[in-house]
């Protein structure tokens, strides 16, 4: 019989104000092998954590259920000081009576009962606890970031700094995502290729740095400390070691009319070209899609053309493995293209553009050159529309129900970037609320309003249409209380951003929990944002939720700081729960090794020797250090052999046992 | 034995969820600190992955007097474990089937996919099967297959 002791937190009022926290220690001591039983106000603070530790030396104490939050909590704190004291810190339980009990109910009297169920279940599995030592696992020292832009970047940055090696993984051709199309950065102003490019050139040059471009992560295994991965190369058809990067070759193509993606498709690229001229690597790509010679043969102009014969039309995807000790999330957005909302005329109007397109339109390396003119005819637009939240902040299904938090910012901008241009443009903004929490956003804000003359119209808009080569803007002006249409030369729409669609496989394959938006979960909201609960892998920029450069470049550091602190360890404490085979009833069927997701399964010739039997058979053996814990093989297992420590069958039962009583 | 349990109480069913650690008790966590409330019938049993909850413990939880039994993961394709959900559906199709066979109403056993960010589907989740074995009333099958010593 354990010897257990029972400690009921109050947690403040969070947890006493509905429920009678002295009612269920009382009713714990009633319980078999309950020995100590007490409440208290904080039994996470420092001195509750020493009337645990000295009841546990006092009292003899074997086993702990502390009743309070969510094991997602505290237990690792909880086990710690149970440690400190000199119990195995797996003979600590936790009943979860704050989440799960008194922020859900307001009686108190159902409370308390269902408090004391909690307790008791936990009780009753603490009984059968047993002490559990972790194995250690070495470190591997390298760390993986799947994404090249700003959040790639300065993370993959910083961990370099402190020692460490680190690839990037980018998908596009070059590094820099997003932030490299951007003209200027909001709310200082300044070029956001002059802070980014350097940052491009830094990490790539960087010795403990190696970017693998036009690349994709296409295969996850392993865990924390050991993660095996396998990148995808897509072949360039460039062999990177030769060439020069004197973009000859982009001039002579002859399939000239492809649409480029960097501008938005707003100009034309050939079928190899390099995507922008700050391009890092500084290399060209071929189009597999666009390319003459690939496609059937003819041409190969672009070889004859590279005198560093750098053209390998013969290229093949490439697979590399390699293996991590931490991985990093840096997937970014998308701005979403909002055609399903007709009633916006992006379909079919082509001077309604989204706000990244109009980015471009008025970047000066864009494909106007900064001069802003409207795409439908190449006149400089007098009037501009420009309307917020699109498909953000929605309750239909083809809305986000987010907000995508830079808009408000970026749209300032435009319309103060627009006016240093063409002071004559009459602009418009139709807004629903302006949002501008941030280090001198407010201001920035006031500067278009007070300063720039921009028209803040409060309204929604119910309607974009053409009329005699104008587009009208249908809307309603909620201040005013009146309904008005304005004839604009373009509209821009600042439509919702969304996580990249890339990000969905990749957290199937990093199993790394996402939220219904597809934006990965945080470990804690609070308290570990930059972590996400699968163990090793970390977040780092728009992956997470929408955010601006600033804070994208903060998260950056943070992860990064994750991560030095991982891959600064030697060896890594395992997980003990895992599985165990009891041999003497295994009869080596297999059938567990067929559904262990991590092949920690193997057989081994050994002697048996029961009371009824005395033989050499095949058994199942577990490698602890591969074995994650997750219980497959022990419901598979057709002489229940298998079982899980820290969740055996025995525990289990005695849980259901209690609850059901 | 009846006549003692209808009187005039209102029938509190006792139901048991077991939740994958890593997605359903993650959202019956935020269901908690939303202050998203349900009835207190429910008892959550934390596993690490749904694929962890064997047959026998559904049983036996039938059999020590649970009215209803709800198994909660992550969504397929999104377990922690890869695979784990998948095992977890399959077989307690089976068993599920079995057990209706066996006079255990279909509707007192459920398998939901909850996300650990999906505090208000846990929350209306739980309401919703707890109204569900509310009004299916008590489970006396395995019950009364008890020896009684
Ligand atoms: S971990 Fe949630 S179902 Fe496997």
């Amino acid at each position: 019989m354990q010897r257990i002791g029972v400690f009921v937190c109050w947690c403040g009022s969070n947890i006493a104000a509905t429920v009678d926290v002295k009612a269920v220690a009382e009713a714990a001591k009633g319980q078999p092998g309950v020995v100590f039983a007490t409440d208290y106000q904080y039994m996470c603070s420092e001195s509750g954590q020493t009337i645990l530790k000295d009841a546990i030396k006092e009292y003899g104490l074997t086993g702990v259920v502390i009743c309070s939050c969510s094991p997602r909590m505290h237990e690792a704190t909880f086990r710690k000081a149970a440690e400190s004291a000199g119990l195995n810190p797996y003979m600590v339980e936790i009943a979860n009576i704050r989440e799960q009990c008194s922020w859900i109910h307001k009686d108190m009297e159902v409370a308390t009962e269902k408090a004391i169920i909690l307790a008791k279940a936990a009780i009753a599995k603490v009984q059968l606890n047993k002490p559990l030592v972790a194995g250690e696992s070495e470190v591997v020292k390298r760390a993986l970031v799947i994404g090249g832009g700003i959040a790639g970047i300065q993370t993959a940055l910083d961990i370099a700094e402190a020692g460490y090696k680190v690839d990037i993984v980018e998908k596009q051709p070059t590094i820099g995502g997003k932030m490299a199309q951007l003209d200027k950065t909001f709310p200082t102003l300044d070029c956001a290729a002059c802070i980014l490019t350097p940052k491009m050139v830094d990490v790539a040059a960087h010795e403990n740095v190696t970017i693998y471009s036009y690349s994709e992560v296409v295969d996850v295994k392993g865990f924390v400390g050991n993660f095996t991965v396998q990148i995808k190369k897509k072949p360039r058809y460039i062999n990177e070691n030769l060439c020069t990067g004197c973009g000859a070759c982009t001039e002579k193509c002859p399939m000239k009319k492809q649409p480029n993606e960097f501008n938005m498709g707003f100009d034309k690229r050939g079928a190899i070209y390099i995507p922008f001229a700050q391009a890092v690597p500084k290399l060209p790509v071929i189009d597999a899609d666009a390319c003459l010679m690939l496609k059937n043969g003819k041409c190969g102009l672009c070889s004859k053309i590279c005198e560093a014969h750098a053209i390998d039309y013969t290229q093949k995807e490439e697979i590399i493995e390699e293996r991590y000790g931490a991985i990093v999330v840096a997937t970014g957005f998308n701005q979403i293209k909002p055609t399903q909302f007709e009633e916006y005329a992006y379909n079919t109007c082509p001077d309604v553009v989204t706000s990244l397109e109009y980015e471009r339109l008025m970047n000066a390396a864009g494909p106007t050159k900064g001069h802003l003119q409207r795409p439908s005819d190449g006149q400089r637009p007098k009037t501009i529309v420009f309307i917020q939240c699109v498909g953000s902040r929605g309750d239909s299904c083809r809305e986000k129900s987010y907000c995508s938090k830079i808009c408000c910012m970026y749209t300032a901008k435009h319309a103060m970037l627009t006016k240093d241009h063409y002071p004559d443009t009459d602009i418009h903004v139709f807004y629903i609320d302006i949002r501008t929490p941030g280090k001198n956003f407010d201001e920035f804000y006031r500067r278009a309003v007070e300063q720039y003359g921009v028209d803040y119209i409060k309204g929604m808009v119910g309607k974009v249409y053409e009329e005699n080569g104008k587009v009208m803007v249908q809307g309603s002006d909620l201040i005013d209380n009146k309904q008005i249409t304005i004839a604009a030369d373009m509209v821009v729409l600042a439509s919702a951003v969304e996580p990249d669609p890339s990000a969905r496989s990749l957290g199937t394959m990093l199993t790394a929990s996402m939220d219904t938006n597809d934006f990965f979960t945080e470990a804690h909201a609070k308290l570990r944002p930059v972590e996400s609960p699968t163990a090793g892998v970390f977040l780092s920029g728009m992956c997470q939720g929408p955010k601006d450069i600033p804070e994208t470049v903060s998260q950056a550091g943070a992860a990064a700081v994750k991560v030095i602190g991982l891959l600064a360890k030697d060896k890594l404490k395992n997980n003990p729960c895992v599985a165990a085979c009891n041999q003497s009833v295994c009869n080596g069927c297999s059938q567990c090794a067929n559904v262990c997701p991590y092949g920690a399964i193997t057989y081994v010739e050994k002697e048996i020797r029961t009371p009824e039997v005395r033989e050499v058979r095949r058994v199942a053996e577990v490698n602890e250090a591969v074995c994650q814990g997750c219980g497959a093989c022990t419901v598979t297992c057709p002489s229940s052999a298998m079982d899980l420590k820290g969740f055996t069958n025995r525990q289990i039962m005695a849980e259901v046992d209690a609850i059901c009583r | 034995m009846q006549i003692e349990e209808n009187k005039n109480e209102e029938f509190k069913p006792c139901i048991v969820a077991f939740c994958c650690n890593w997605c359903s008790y993650a959202g019956a966590d935020l269901a908690g600190s939303s202050r998203l409330t349900y009835p207190a019938d429910v008892k959550i049993i934390r596993v690490p992955c749904s694929c962890r909850v064997n047959p026998l413990f559904i049983l036996r939880a039938f059999q020590r007097g649970a009215d209803g039994v709800i198994i909660c993961g992550c969504h397929p394709g999104d377990c922690h474990y890869t695979t784990g959900n998948y095992y977890a559906r399959r077989r307690m199709t089976l068993l599920f089937g079995m057990l209706d066979y066996l006079g255990i109403e279909r509707e007192r056993t459920r398998v939901e996919w909850v996300s650990a960010a999906e505090g208000a589907k846990f929350a209306a989740t739980m309401s919703d099967f707890i109204d569900t074995v509310t009004k299916l009333g008590r489970n006396r099958k395995l019950r009364d297959l008890r020896c009684k010593e």
